[in-house]
């Protein structure tokens, strides 16, 4: 007979190995997928893992592409995991990614064409500021009426997706694009273009912040008292309140960590990759960020190497598609495999499989 | 003669402890025999082997001169052996009736099972109504079910697990006076408790367990509570002493206050007050579930009060946050050691921070300092001998008793004014239970006002200087601990309430 148990506290080897074992089998079922749509499954493995990163002609392209997507899906995925860590479940970060573009674009817009030094920084400000307020809603109501903020968040990000092509048409819509949706193309926008910063590698400044907040929010969780009460609202939630946190203030807190880092990553990908609001200036980073913080383990560290992961198999999926005519559903699914995978295998973390009759001790 | 039941040579090993090592013993019919050890002796392995959910590694049991290997509960039920276990399954939304019929192999029909509760329960002193919902019973009535269900097995042989932790003075009387007369119709009793007065009172005989092995049989009565616990402990300790002074000034006034019920707190509290003066203890009894959760919390400042006021040296705290309380000095050790005391994934060291981080000074400017963590987690660990492998164990990773020392001894460090405990000993062994006790006499006669919150009575009476009792959300007004007789004590914790219930049941049944 086979029996789950549940292990006394988490296997420290499996929460490091069921990544690799998550990503593994996601290699082992996408094989069985592609051949089964009729491609060769080992060129399609090979044409989204090794061909961004290694192929001579594909690379030079590939490579910086993959920082460039990497980068907000570190920056907003580090941001719900503190919330996840604290049992706080905010799934709206593609409207605060939104929001936090529109609010940043909008000061950029609004500034049109005056050249100073601080207008980047101001943008800045305004995106985090535009993905917090928008975090802010499912606070509040957490907060103060104890609404789940599930649903809450998620459903504001469709409210978001509204406002986005309502303003791409309507308020900042280019007044000499002729008539076509679309605001000014910030790119071409010197003091608030976020412009490559070493040509060629896709370094950007979102990049660079990426990484300065993984290290600060590692810091966080290890050295401040925040972290150490986030953490242990995750574990515990009376502990915590034994310990000194108010619940209320780390609803709010957590939900603003997740709202102004995915705020944070529009504006950075507003002024930079994206150029222009468009009404589908969004492309999901929102959501494919809470796969991105399951597979990096809640840690910071692990959310970069996961961001990185993630984003090579959104370039390798993309190469995939034009160059063996493979469905954007199947990358996808694959995408999808990735978190099923992962979550079933963070299972065994948590149990172990044992054979024979059930011993009591 | 054969003996009725014997126990040969039993051994269990699970890894890295060795649970049972050659354990022998024998009862006769009509015996009552306690088993008597302390946490992790071996009590409960050697028991789920007699009743089948354990197999021994080596050794033989008889049964009435037949061998007994039970397989699984099932064969050892069908063999005439039953037990009641210390935490219930039953389940609430089911009547008793139902609940009883889901235990057994055959259940008769309804009627038929009815009449047999009703019989069995008058017969044995314990009416209880069949078609009542159990979670509308109070635990002595969940107690009865259970008891009930064995009974209905004929039992040979009947197993009771730590019965009384969990009941009123009064309903241990009628429990006790059940198992005589069960005794005195043939059926064996192997009690386990680690109540050592009750075990002299009940038990004609007393096999100790220390750490997997039998280190004495012997005739309870005729050994003094202290031997035994000796004998069980394997060394000798100090019993409590409680020092004769005067107390002080107020340190805690707690004024009225009510606590309207929530979804997190399911009893009010009704205008409860209480004085504790500096040196002294006191000592709220009651039975679990008439408030004691909420009071604490309401003394935390984890939950705040409807109305009413609390005071600390003459300062009130109205809504203030739990932790400006604790740098006043209003330091609490709540009920539940793992999930609410301390977090059961962290270590010892963060366990340490968790209360500790503001008195201690072990953050500054919300950067922690976990060097001066660790100095104060092992201050713990060797103060209030938490046994341990180090500071970086991780709580769950203690003993019940050992992490209340930790949990206890954390508070203690502190340098409280006042203290708040909750079941400061509940599922402690013996020698962590005077130690704790101990620690806090030793508070108290410092100069800390301490309040300890216990359903254990025998507890209270040793450590506290008045005990007050809580009943469904109302505290009695404080006395001096000789003022009381055990019988008043046990009536104001709601045992008046179990008497009218019995007579009543008992009119029914007749």
């Amino acid at each position: 007979m086979i029996r789950l148990e549940r292990r006394r506290r988490q296997s420290r080897a499996w929460a490091l190995a069921t990544p690799v074992l998550a990503v593994c089998a996601t290699v082992a079922t996408g094989m069985v997928m592609f051949a089964l749509l009729g491609k060769d499954p080992v060129e399609a493995i090979r044409t989204i893992f090794w061909a961004p990163l290694f192929d001579p002609n594909l690379a030079s392209y590939a490579r910086p592409q993959i920082l460039v997507k990497a980068a907000p899906l570190v920056l907003i995925a580090i941001g719900l995991s503190l919330g996840f860590r604290a049992n706080i479940w905010n799934i709206g970060a593609e409207g605060q990614y939104i929001m936090g573009a529109i609010a940043g674009g909008a000061t950029a817009l609004a500034l049109y064409p005056l050249d100073a030094w601080w207008i980047f920084p101001l943008m800045i400000t305004a995106g985090i500021a535009g993905g917090v307020a928008w975090a802010m809603v499912p606070a509040l109501l957490k907060i103060r009426f104890n609404a789940n903020e599930i649903l809450v968040s998620l459903m504001l990000v469709y409210v978001a997706e509204q406002l986005l092509a309502s303003v791409s048409i309507g308020l900042l819509r280019n007044p000499d694009g002729i008539g076509f949706p679309g605001s000014r193309n910030l790119q071409h926008y010197e003091s608030a273009a976020n412009s490559e910063l070493i040509t060629g590698t896709g370094i950007h400044t979102g990049v660079i912040a990426a990484i300065a907040v993984a290290l600060m929010v590692h810091a966080l969780l290890r050295l401040h008292r925040l972290g150490f009460q986030i953490r242990l609202a995750g574990l515990s939630a009376r502990s915590a309140a034994h310990s000194g946190a108010n619940p209320k203030r780390l609803t709010a807190i957590c939900l603003a960590a997740g709202g102004g880092l995915a705020g944070l990553a529009g504006i950075f990908e507003l002024a930079g990759p994206a150029g222009q609001l468009t009404i589908d200036f969004n492309v999901g980073y929102g959501f494919t960020a809470i796969i991105v913080a399951f597979l990096g383990r809640l840690n910071p560290l692990g959310i970069v190497l996961a961001g990185l992961l993630m984003a090579l198999t959104y370039i390798g999926g993309e190469m995939a598609q034009f160059m063996l005519n493979l469905p954007a559903a199947a990358i996808q699914a694959f995408q999808g495999m990735l978190l099923f995978f992962l979550l079933s295998m963070d299972f065994l973390s948590r149990f172990r499989i044992a054979f024979g009759t059930a011993r009591i001790n | 003669m054969t003996e009725f039941f014997e126990v040969g040579e039993l051994s269990k090993a699970y890894p890295g402890v060795q649970a049972n090592d050659r354990v022998s013993f024998s009862m006769d019919a009509g015996e009552i025999h306690a088993l008597l050890g302390e946490n992790g002796s071996g009590k409960s392995t050697l028991v789920k082997m007699i009743y089948g959910i354990v197999r021994p590694d080596s050794g033989r049991m008889t049964l009435l001169g037949q061998p007994h290997a039970p397989a699984n509960p099932s064969v050892a039920r069908s063999r005439g052996i039953a037990m009641v276990f210390q935490h219930f399954s039953l389940f609430n939304a089911l009547t008793v009736a139902e609940n009883i019929a889901l235990g057994m192999h055959r259940p008769p029909r309804a009627r038929r099972l009815d009449d047999q509760i009703r019989a069995t329960g008058s017969n044995y002193g314990l009416p209880l109504n069949p078609n009542a919902r159990v979670g509308d019973l109070s635990v002595g009535e969940r107690q009865r079910v259970e008891i009930i269900r064995c009974l209905l097995q004929d039992p040979k042989l009947l197993i009771m697990d730590e019965p009384t932790s969990v009941l009123t003075p009064q309903e241990t009387g009628i429990l006790f006076a059940t198992l005589r007369k069960l005794a005195s119709e043939g059926t064996a009793i192997l009690y386990i408790s680690h109540k050592l007065e009750e075990i002299r009172d009940l038990c004609n005989n007393a096999t100790i367990l220390r750490a997997g092995r039998v280190v004495a049989t012997c005739s309870p009565q005729e050994k003094s509570a202290r031997e035994l616990a000796e004998m069980m402990v394997g060394s000798s300790f100090s019993a409590p002493e409680r020092p004769n002074s005067a107390f002080g000034e107020p340190l805690l006034e707690v004024r009225g206050i009510s606590l309207r019920p929530g979804p997190t707190f399911g009893t009010p509290l009704k205008e409860v007050s209480f004085t504790v003066k500096r040196g002294e203890i006191l000592g709220i009894a009651g039975i679990a579930g008439n408030g004691q959760d909420e009071l604490v919390s309401t003394l935390s400042g984890e939950a705040s009060v409807d109305s009413g006021d609390i005071l600390v040296s003459g300062a009130s705290l109205g809504r203030t946050s739990l932790e400006s309380r604790r740098r006043l000095g209003l330091l609490v050790a709540p009920e539940e050691r793992i999930g609410h005391a301390a977090a059961a994934e962290m270590n010892l060291v963060e366990n340490a921070f968790l209360t500790g981080a503001d008195r201690m000074e072990l953050a500054r400017f919300g950067i922690a300092n976990w060097r001066k963590a660790r100095k104060f987690a092992e201050a713990i660990i060797e103060k209030f001998d938490v046994r341990t492998t180090g500071a970086a164990s991780y709580a769950g990773s203690l003993s019940g008793g050992n992490l209340q020392k930790f949990v206890i001894g954390r508070e203690i460090l502190q340098d409280p004014l006042v203290l708040v405990v909750n079941q400061p000993t509940w599922g402690v062994d013996a020698a962590a239970a005077a130690a704790i006790r101990q620690a806090l006499l030793d508070l108290a006669a410092s100069g800390s006002a301490v309040v300890a919150v216990s359903q254990d009575l025998d507890e209270l009476i040793e450590i506290s200087s008045s005990i007050a009792v809580l009943n469904n959300g109302s505290l009695s007004q404080p006395r001096p601990v000789a003022n009381y007789t055990r019988d008043e004590l046990g009536i104001l914790m709601g045992g008046t309430h179990d008497i009218r219930l019995t007579a009543e049941e008992s009119n029914d049944s007749a």
